[in-house]
């Protein structure tokens, strides 16, 4: 029995690790600037808990072995522990451990706590059961009031995020349901929600952010390579949740403006 | 080989008679349970401090505003608040009345001995009376802030209001309850030990009920 | 005479109830109110596995007609995982090992005749009966089983017209779990008192079994976490009911304004997780305590570093107050205070990581006896590994960016709570059974349970890992409508296969389960040779557990293999002849 705990937990663990060695299914492409550091703190995640998660399996598949009943021949060893040990694996445990969260923290932290540059692209993206919407403020560079009460997601775009036409920032905005970014510039999202909790997720950019009823939250992150990029929601937010999906669209500087000003020539 | 003792030299086990392990458990276990319910209102507690500071985004200004508004509370919740002080302090006088007589127990256990104990509910029954008044006076307070418009959905403060003083008003009535159980083990026939324990459980409970008030007033006056 | 009354008394403060309401409906006795919790969650584990294949299924044949709900619609999908995970949260991982065992053993392993409060036991018992079939309900009520998840967020929760379910069903959702929060606390103050009070006489804290040691303090978490649910529950019922906005701010549901305003989604999340992380502990707790107790048992040697998992597991309860936020870094919350609590969370890893680390300890130098409590000792320590590996991934919020709401997450906390756990469920039914019915399991069908499980749970829950790094995302009552989603369907379907195969196998355990209790083996009094006090009993034990006696402790509870004894355990009551140390 203790051979065959062996064999079966080496198995698992060898099948296990291998296939995330392989990567046979992975993170996408990144396709953002903080995409590069995620990836490489996701490495030395994987490298420094894989050994852990390699040495714990294989030593118990070990012992379970090694140290089976054998007979009267075999006495086991009394001791209750060993205390310089357990000294010295809980302070190795907490250097390990503590050290990874704060070696990984700088990308947190450049991601987060500061605002976005100034000369983003703003656009602001509304969840709502089950769509996105994104708006852009136009020419004038300033987002137009909404009012609730004007919200009908039957109408799309415009209606659907409750465009307010008095106010006079509203009319170059542009309401539209696939989003447009430019390459090579910083965006800045500003989340919200109008019903229940969504969760904006690019996983290209390795780019997630909750959309929160009651707040606007704002986001950035800077798209490097041009194409196409699924978005998904990533928090359950009705029987919808499963096809409430959009995508990004990144283009070339040119394209973008382009692609603005048809919009907005459309809307006259 | 197991090493046992029996209940004949039980005695040498405990060095404490029966009745002080009752006690101690059943003040250890109040004590545990007032933890319980103590989470409860700090949570309610957080979840006011949260919501008064909170600012909510205002969709048609596209801005963060502050839409507490302070409830304005009848002077009746203060007089109230008097009522069940009080209560307490009759409370605790009950508390020991009782108590008292756990030494003549003692003594008439010893054989042809004879002592009086006193079976008088007088002030367990005042205290009855009063936590009684307090609940009516906290209906009362709700009626009077409906009449002024204040009902539980009115303003995130109402809310507050009706909640703090409805749990709170709850777990008192089960203070209540208790006191009647204590009572009717006062008038019937019974080792006087239970009855000192249910009596100093509720004790120790009515008193943190009233302790636990007082906080809620200070939240409701204090955080504005 | 009275001395001689009162002693009596206090050896047992009920006599033996007669008749069956008061043996085994009302009953006041701890042993039998555990068996009361235990077949409650094996009742509901059994409900929750059932809907759990429903949503394995429908993942991979959506067309497809299942028994009792027809073809599953979107929202039903969500209502069979939202009662999937609560009822096996609740039900199961807070029930068994708790209630159920530690109810049972608890008082026996202290040298105490019952617990504390026998009323309040009885009662926390009842109350969870009730939470439980108030929850069940909800499935036959208009509408249906709530859809907004076991963990409840508003404004999805507290809207009803958010979705179908979110009616009556999901009021019975909050009313069954409010209700459970009170039976838990009532629970919580009766094991707290129990070990504070109860001990026999030489059974220093530092004595107790660690089993004694996990139960004591899972009961601490319960008793600060179930009050801050119970009010997040009242909040909600509110919220839902009279109209008020603790949780809901503004909002239009399909055009319609749903009447509230100014309250904060967070504010629910900060107190759900601020129950919901000690909760997972609790969860854990328990099958820590059984595991060093079975490795030792079963290794004849002591558990390596007593004090060390002492101190252990303080730690993990007490840091499990401290890092609810890590399941909020992507919510909107404070990134300043994202990063505070993802220090904490590395750190909580620590005592784990010791205690493993412990685990082998013992294993090494020992003499294994591979008994099926044994099995699935040794199994949980794998999947504690493999589970608790996975968490230093989602402590970083920079890689938790990436990785929250994506099956990773739900093969993380599978690998940890519904395997690991639920292998100590049957690791302690396994060890225990034979003293609760006076015969033992059926080895045979023991290793074929232990192979299926630990063989078949790994093939469903490793998968999930990489079908999360590929940013499969959870709660999808489908996969056809996002491609990149849609690629990874043979990840499902590998899955789904392999929880047919375990689900089978679970059947296996169940039957044996109930053989054995009219044709097992008849046990001995100490079949394990093991060394605690639920071994120096009869069996099954009587109404006050020692038979009017109280057992005086000499010996600590881990005194296997010491030299110079004469059998190779101690038990701890025996008297001092050897040298301990």
């Amino acid at each position: 029995m203790g051979l065959v705990l062996l064999i079966i937990i080496w198995l698992i663990t060898l099948i296990s690790a291998y296939f995330f060695i392989a990567k046979t299914w992975w993170l996408p492409v990144g396709a953002s600037v903080a995409a590069a550091g995620i990836d490489h703190y996701f490495t030395v995640t994987f490298i420094l808990m894989g050994i852990v998660f390699v040495a714990a399996q294989g030593i118990l598949g070990f012992f379970a072995w090694r140290y089976r009943d054998r007979g009267p021949s075999s006495a086991a060893h009394y001791s209750h522990g060993n205390n310089r040990l357990e000294l010295a694996w809980t302070a190795l445990t907490f250097i390990l451990f503590v050290g990874l969260n704060l070696m990984s923290s700088s990308i947190w932290a450049s991601e987060r706590f500061r605002p976005a540059q100034p000369g983003a692209v703003q656009v602001e993206v509304t969840g709502m059961q089950f769509q996105w919407y994104f708006r852009y403020p136009g020419p004038d560079g300033k987002f137009g009031a909404t009012k609730p009460e004007l919200i009908d997601p039957s109408s799309g775009g415009e209606g659907a995020v409750g465009l307010d036409a008095t106010d006079p920032a509203s009319k170059d905005d542009l309401v539209t349901g696939t989003m447009y970014l430019p390459v090579g510039r910083e965006a800045e999202v500003i989340l919200r929600a109008h019903d229940v909790i969504h969760s904006f997720f690019i996983p290209a950019m390795r780019f997630k952010q909750d959309a929160v009823p009651g707040l606007a939250i704002h986001m950035h992150f800077t798209p490097i390579s041009t194409g196409d990029y699924e978005i998904a929601c990533a928090e359950l937010c009705g029987l919808g949740h499963y096809k409430m999906h959009g995508m990004l669209k990144v283009v070339s500087q040119q394209e973008f403006e382009a692609w603005l000003a048809a919009r907005e020539t459309e809307k006259q | 080989m197991t090493n046992f003792s029996s209940a004949a030299d039980d005695s040498s086990n405990y060095d404490l008679p029966q009745f002080e392990t009752r006690l101690r458990r059943a003040r250890l276990g109040l004590g545990v349970g007032v933890v319980g319910i103590v989470m409860v209102f700090v949570s309610f507690a957080s979840a006011y401090v949260v919501r008064q500071g909170l600012p909510t985004l205002d969709p048609r200004t596209n801005t963060l505003v502050h839409d507490w508004f302070p409830l304005p509370l009848p002077w009746l919740l203060f007089f109230n608040t008097g009522v069940l002080l009080i209560s307490s302090l009759t409370m605790e006088l009950a508390r020991r009345e009782v108590a008292r007589n756990i030494p003549p127990a003692r003594v008439v256990s010893i054989p042809a001995v004879s002592a009086v104990q006193e079976r008088t509910i007088f002030w367990l029954a005042f205290t009855l009376l009063l936590g009684l008044a307090f609940l009516r006076g906290q209906w009362v307070v709700w009626r009077e802030l409906a009449a002024s418009g204040f009902y539980v959905a009115t303003f995130p403060s109402s809310s507050f209001v009706y909640l703090l003083t409805g749990m709170h008003g709850l777990h008192l009535l089960g203070g209540v309850l208790a006191l009647l159980v204590a009572a009717s083990a006062s008038l019937l026939p019974g080792p006087v030990e239970s009855r000192v324990v249910v009596v100093d459980v509720t004790g120790w409970y009515w008193h943190f009920m009233a302790l636990l008030w007082v906080c809620i007033l200070c939240l409701l006056t204090l955080v504005r | 005479m009275a001395t001689g009354e009162f002693a009596a008394h206090e050896a047992h403060a009920h006599a033996a109830p007669q008749g069956f309401i008061r043996k085994w409906v009302f009953s006041l006795d701890h042993k039998v109110i555990g068996l009361q919790y235990y077949f409650l969650a094996l009742t509901a584990v059994f409900v929750g596995m059932f809907l759990s294949l429903l949503m394995r299924i429908h993942l991979i044949w959506p067309g497809m007609s299942l028994p009792f709900f027809g073809e599953i619609k979107p929202e039903v999908y969500l209502s069979l995982l939202t009662m999937h995970g609560t009822i096996m949260v609740f039900f199961v991982l807070t029930t068994a090992p708790q209630g159920g065992f530690g109810n049972y053993f608890l008082p026996i392993q202290i040298g105490a005749a019952d617990m504390a409060f026998p009323v309040i036991n009885m009662l926390s018992f009842w109350v969870t009966f009730l939470a439980y079939i108030v929850m069940l309900s909800a499935f036959f009520v208009t509408g249906g089983a709530p859809l907004h998840g076991w963990t409840g967020y508003p404004p999805l929760s507290a809207l009803p017209s958010a979705g179908p379910g979110q009616g009556l069903g999901a009021d019975l959702w909050v009313i069954s779990i409010a209700l459970f929060c009170i039976g838990a606390l009532m629970s919580a103050l009766n094991f707290i008192t129990t070990t504070l009070d109860m001990r026999a006489r030489g059974m220093s804290l530092m004595r107790m079994p660690l089993t004694c040691w996990a139960w004591f303090i899972t009961a601490i978490l319960g008793l600060l976490a179930f009050g801050v649910l119970l009010a997040a529950g009242i909040l909600l019922l509110l919220d839902r009911n009279a109209g008020t906005s603790f949780f809901v701010p503004l909002v239009t549901v399909n055009g319609q304004l749903a009447g509230h305003k100014g309250g904060s989604p967070l504010l629910w999340q900060h107190l759900f997780w601020f129950f919901g992380h000690p909760e997972v502990y609790i969860a854990i707790l328990p099958a820590m305590g059984l595991c060093s107790q079975l490795v030792s048992v079963f290794s004849r040697k002591p558990i390596f570093g007593y004090r060390a998992m002492v101190y252990a597991m303080l730690s993990i309860g007490l840091m499990g107050f401290m890092v609810w936020g890590h399941h909020m870094f992507m919510s909107g919350m404070s990134p300043y205070s994202a990063f505070a609590f993802s220090v904490m969370t590395m750190a909580i890893g620590v005592p784990s990581a010791i205690k493993t680390f412990n685990w082998l300890g013992t294993l090494w130098g020992g003499r294994i006896r591979f008994s099926s409590p044994m099995l699935f000792a040794l199994g949980f320590v794998s999947l504690f590994v493999s589970g608790g590996i996975s968490g230093p991934f989602l402590a970083q919020p920079t890689l938790d960016i990436y990785l929250h709401e994506t099956y990773f997450v739900i093969g993380h906390f599978h690998l940890i709570m519904g395997v690991a756990s639920i292998f100590g469920i049957f690791a302690a039914t396994y060890y225990w059974f034979p003293k609760m019915f006076g015969r033992m399991m059926n080895e045979s069908l023991a290793r074929w349970h232990f192979w299926f499980s630990l063989v078949g749970t790994y093939c469903i829950f490793m998968p999930m890992h990489y079908y999360g790094m590929a940013a499969g995302l959870r709660r999808y009552s489908q996969s056809t409508e996002v491609a990149y989603i849609h690629n990874l369907l043979p990840l499902q379907k590998f899955i789904t296969f392999a929880a047919f195969i375990t689900i089978a196998g679970q059947f296996i355990f169940l039957f044996n389960l109930f053989w054995s209790m009219k044709f097992g083996k008849k046990a001995s009094d100490n079949p394990w040779e093991a060394t605690t006090l639920e071994w120096t009993t009869a069996t099954p034990p009587p109404h006050d557990n020692f038979a009017g006696r109280t057992p005086v402790i000499n010996n600590g509870p881990y005194e296997y293999g010491v030299p110079g004894a004469p059998r190779d355990y101690v038990m701890q009551t025996e008297p001092l002849t050897v040298a301990t140390h």
